[in-house]
């Protein structure tokens, strides 16, 4: 969930709402002239507020300005933080951050390398090099698709069925894939519309992606309702484990669920319905295991 | 850092301080609060904004603050944008926490 910078109470209350991660926003969100403000209250606050295990993220300012050296000098010390990196459109854009990150951490005694990455792509040459910012650090935790701009950028606009963005989210995904990293998908904007939320979420999963951005805690129970594997998946999954750990124990290679043949792939599609179910929490610890 | 002007720093939501710092015309820090929880947290408040100045080495300021319920780290935040506006000072030192 993006929070905005300069927002005491909802820097606040931002774990309360239930999304995975907190994307603190200190760029498109904050104006020129409360750069440092937001600053100061993001850098006070993850030095205060325990946010339990909610995963944080700072959308820092382009990092070839004064403004994002800033972001990152405040933000990387407080070691809590993995920081996203706005309008990347090259590989090169990703080193020049970690360029800077790298300094920092050796500066402060920060162990060189613990600080993550995320890449946001919101223009036509950031897709077209998906692959090679990807796969450009080992920081990189996922990379994710920022609409607004890149249909922009296409001289388009966004459409309730999405079509404009099917090649910038395939690109996108396939390079995370490759890279073995997240897929983030962008914003719904609207945030009165949820049947359009919903519509776009079941789309955005159906292709792969890891999860979807919000940007009003309204949006975060349609998302995670489509997300939690059903009843059924979760049945289905647990019976292709227990017929694996059977397999195991008779010593037999082949394995058979139900007449049917259980190979890797399904075993993989399994095991990651039930960790989604696990993470969702409509599966108790241990239930996973066969 | 030394006060050249007025700075300004945060808004009247709710959760947030406003706070105004300038040169004292006297010496010493004084601190002029309004807050909806004084009674109860007026002298915590204040507290924390003299720290925050002390921790910057800046002297002898008067600051306007107007509270609508923050939290120690907001107020720190405030204080410490207000004192670097009212310094012209863009030279921001961070603390590199210590795991």
């Amino acid at each position: 969930m993006f929070v905005p910078g300069n927002n005491p109470g909802m820097i606040r209350d931002a774990y309360i709402y239930g999304s995975d991660c907190i994307m603190f926003d200190l760029e498109d969100s904050v104006s020129v002239d409360q750069k440092d403000s937001a600053r100061f209250l993001v850098y006070e606050a993850l030095r205060t507020i325990d946010y339990g295990d909610k995963e944080l993220i700072v959308r820092v300012n382009a990092p070839d300005t004064k403004t994002g050296v800033d972001d990152l000098e405040a933000m990387v010390r407080t070691r809590k933080v993995a920081i996203r990196l706005p309008k990347t459109e090259t590989a090169a854009d990703v080193l020049g951050c970690e360029k800077q990150i790298e300094r920092i951490e050796r500066e402060n005694g920060i162990p060189v390398g613990s600080t993550r990455m995320m890449a946001a792509i919101e223009s036509a040459k950031g897709v077209l090099n998906a692959e090679k910012i990807a796969l450009s650090s080992k920081r990189l935790i996922g990379i994710a698709l920022g609409a607004e701009d890149y249909v922009t950028d296409l001289k388009t606009n966004r459409s309730p069925e999405g079509i404009e963005l099917l090649f910038a989210r395939s690109m996108i995904l396939l390079a995370a894939r490759s890279a073995g990293i997240d897929a983030i998908d962008t914003v719904y904007s609207d945030v009165n519309n949820e049947e359009g939320l919903r519509k776009e979420a079941r789309l955005i999963k159906q292709l792969g992606f890891d999860g979807k951005s919000v940007i009003n805690p309204r949006q975060i129970k349609p998302i995670c309702e489509i997300y939690t594997p059903t009843e059924k998946e979760i049945e289905k999954s647990q019976a292709v484990m227990d017929a694996i750990e059977q397999a195991h124990k008779k010593g037999s290679g082949v394995i058979a669920l139900n007449g049917k043949m259980i190979d890797k792939p399904i075993v993989e599609r399994a095991q990651r319905v039930l960790d989604l179910a696990k993470a969702a929490g409509v599966l108790g610890e241990g239930e996973d295991q066969a | 850092m030394e006060i050249k002007k007025i700075g300004t720093a945060g808004t009247m939501e709710s959760s947030d301080i406003m706070v105004t710092v300038m040169k004292n015309k006297e010496a010493g820090t004084s601190i002029q609060l309004t807050s909806s929880v004084e009674k109860q947290y007026g002298r915590k408040i204040q507290e924390v904004i003299r720290r925050t100045l002390e921790e910057l080495g800046v002297e002898d300021a008067l600051v306007t603050a107007v509270d609508k319920g923050a939290l120690d780290c907001t107020i720190r935040a405030r204080v410490k944008t207000a004192a670097h506006r009212a310094c012209g000072d863009e030279n921001y030192k961070w603390e590199a926490k210590a795991n």
